[in-house]
């Protein structure tokens, strides 16, 4: 869907915390903020929910411990039972390097793929910079434009106020 | 800044106060300009020796094994030597990336990259070793379990160090080489906006998968980052520990050891510190990035391999008195022979180059100068390098009955290979300090930014933390 929004650079992190902590304030909805780094402090200030990645990674990491135990346990006691020094077949210490080796394994994989698959990155994206500068020293904040006339004036105040070098209007997908 | 006292400083890990933009130029620079003349000789020796290791190699393929000077009494020599030599080289990149960020280190900043990129050219070299010491590289594939297989139902022994091996070091290499691409995405992303090449943008594009900067997507970065540190740190600790298990839980007496895994591990993370040294050392000089990798990081990890160093000393200590006090004659004169026998040289590099030499950075005179850390930085690797010679030859060479004795004496196609290994490595890290982004432009960055005093934390701003939910 097209929508129209508005497009504020800062050259300084304190203005733009200070710019979308206002915005958030007067009711102004905040898209997203754009910057060559993460900000700390901007989680809050945005109002930004805690990722349930960490979630992602638990249960890959319990998928991969029970695949190891079970693919060890299969062909070394079910399948094809070896004496090896005459250990019993189910010599479960001797299976726990594996099963720690897979249970990282599937859960790194599993957690960089969700990330990947929730922020939408992919090989051959369009990438969608709002200020070619972003990924070089150039902070942004985006906001929706308010629909009536005031607010919108409004808007544009209390980010030139908070120190933005610039603000334009634009129009994206969002 | 946070939790400090009264009167006590940050450290500062960037000397000076470039801006923004300064940081990313100064970070691409050694990707747009031409290399120094430097570089250039360093890429011709890399280049024929990674020639030399495939014209060694595809001879070692060819006739098999027996080329190397392996015998009945000595089975495992340079290779397995070189196996374990490489994979510790990579423990010390795992350590910055990983558990320096837990321990959120900031001086690991300027360095992870370069020390990540190290642990997969290592890696790669480790894993070469086993392969052809198989002889028949072809058949690498019986190492994984696999079904349908042509031996029946016969599966891989999971009760086998070897085994767990496998599993262990291709974990490693996968999490290493995912953790190390995920840290790239941002400054593939500003190279991709910087460049002006029609096919550097295109890659670069590619490779940074339409990364925006957005927030949204920054913070759920940092979570996962977060993530893959926590499950690196106790992987690399495992990784190291398992290879020390291939010696341990065999019979053979100066491998039969219970202090094998700590041990180990110390000795992989100093022997990586040593190589983090050499090649910091090199690439600040030829590619200009003093202001990056400062005095500071170069003393930092010389305190790092002054405290691995004494680990590794202690264990050898350790293991002589258990020699003594266990009173098992056979452990005894192994360590006698260790001490006098035919490989002794070997042993006495290893205690100058691992318990002696690291002592010397207690003075802050030697930390801080280039050329000793330098110096010190190779000698730790040829004394890690011995380490594993020692361990695994001498144990070998003289085990048990006086009938199963006998020498090893290395061949030229075992230096060849060993030198090899050395050429891959530094061509493809050559090749990487030239191509990709080797300082993590946007972690400097925010550094940079707290250490000007942009402390952007909430309730010390200028809004005193009364953000509107």
């Amino acid at each position: 869907m097209r929508a129209k929004i508005l497009v504020a650079s800062f050259a300084q992190v304190e203005d733009l915390l200070r710019a979308v902590r206002k915005a958030r304030r007067e009711l102004f909805r905040v898209y997203d903020v754009f910057a060559p780094f993460p900000i700390h402090g901007l989680d809050e200030a945005m109002g930004i929910r805690r990722t349930r990645l960490p979630y992602v990674t638990l249960i890959a990491g319990l998928t991969g411990l029970a695949t190891a135990l079970t693919l060890q346990f299969y062909t070394n006691v079910l399948d094809w039972p070896l004496n090896v020094g005459g250990k019993p077949d189910n010599s479960l210490l001797a299976f726990i390097p594996i099963s720690f080796e897979l249970t990282v394994l599937f859960a790194g994989l599993t957690t960089v793929g969700a990330f990947l698959l929730r922020a939408r990155l992919y090989p051959g994206k369009a990438v969608w910079l709002v200020n070619p500068a972003i990924t070089d020293d150039t902070f942004v904040v985006v906001l929706r434009k308010p629909s009536d006339d005031e607010s919108h004036q409004r808007a544009v105040a209390l980010l030139k106020e908070s120190g933005a070098a610039s603000v334009t209007e634009s129009e994206a997908n969002l | 800044m946070d939790n400090l006292p009264e009167g006590v400083t940050e450290p500062r890990w960037i000397a000076g106060s470039p801006t923004l933009k300064q940081i990313t130029a100064d970070i691409a620079a050694p990707m747009e300009g031409r290399p120094g003349k430097l570089w250039y000789v360093c890429f011709v020796f890399a280049a024929l020796g990674l020639l030399d290791l495939l014209g060694m190699a595809t001879y070692l393929i060819a006739k098999g094994i027996g080329v190397w000077g392996l015998n009945n009494s000595v089975g495992w020599a340079f290779d397995i030597t070189n196996f374990v030599f490489w994979i510790g080289i990579g423990h010390a990149g795992t350590l910055i990336s990983a558990i320096l960020l837990l321990f959120r280190q900031k001086w690991r900043t300027s360095i992870n990259r370069s020390a990540e990129a190290m642990t997969i050219f290592a890696v790669m070299c480790a894993g070469l070793f086993p392969l052809l010491h198989m002889g028949r590289p072809w058949d690498a594939f019986f190492i994984f379990p696999y079904f349908p297989n042509q031996h029946g139902p016969l599966w891989v022994n999971f009760r086998s160090p070897l085994v767990w091996d496998v599993f262990a070091i291709s974990t490693y290499f996968t999490i290493s080489l995912v953790f190390w691409f995920l840290g790239l995405i941002p400054d593939l992303a500003t190279m991709r906006d910087r460049s002006i090449g029609k096919i550097k943008k295109l890659v670069f594009g590619v490779l940074s998968l339409g990364w925006n900067g957005s927030h949204r997507t920054w913070a759920r970065y940092e979570v996962v980052s977060l993530i893959l540190a926590g499950l690196a740190t106790p992987l690399v600790l495992s990784v190291h520990s398992i290879v020390s298990m291939d010696f341990a839980t065999s019979l053979l007496p100066g491998w039969h050891t219970t202090i094998f895994p700590p041990y180990f591990v110390a000795g992989a993370i100093y022997s990586g510190f040593g190589m983090v040294l050499t090649l910091l050392i090199l690439t600040r000089q030829t590619m200009n990035l003093q202001r990056y990798i400062t005095m500071r990081h170069l003393d930092s990890m010389a305190k790092v391999l002054l405290l691995t160093g004494s680990i590794v000393s202690f264990a050898y200590a350790t293991e002589f008195f258990a020699a003594w006090y266990g009173g098992n004659i056979y452990e005894r004169y192994h360590f006698i022979n260790r001490a006098t026998g035919p490989y002794a040289f070997g042993f006495y590099l290893m205690v100058l180059c691992n318990a002696i030499a690291p002592q010397l950075f207690w003075f802050k005179k030697i930390r801080n100068n280039v050329a000793i850390l330098f110096v010190i930085s190779i000698l730790v690797n040829i004394g890690m390098w011995f380490e594993r010679f020692v361990i695994i030859v001498v144990s070998l060479h003289r085990a048990f009955l006086p009938s199963g004795w006998g020498m090893f004496y290395p061949t030229l196609i075992d230096f060849g290979i060993l030198v090899g290994s050395f050429g891959l490595f530094f061509t493809l890290f050559l090749l990487f300090i030239r191509f990709m982004p080797m300082i993590a432009a946007w972690e400097v960055k925010a550094v940079a930014v707290e250490q000007a005093g942009h402390g952007a934390d909430p309730g010390h701003g200028a809004e005193g933390g009364s953000h509107a939910g």
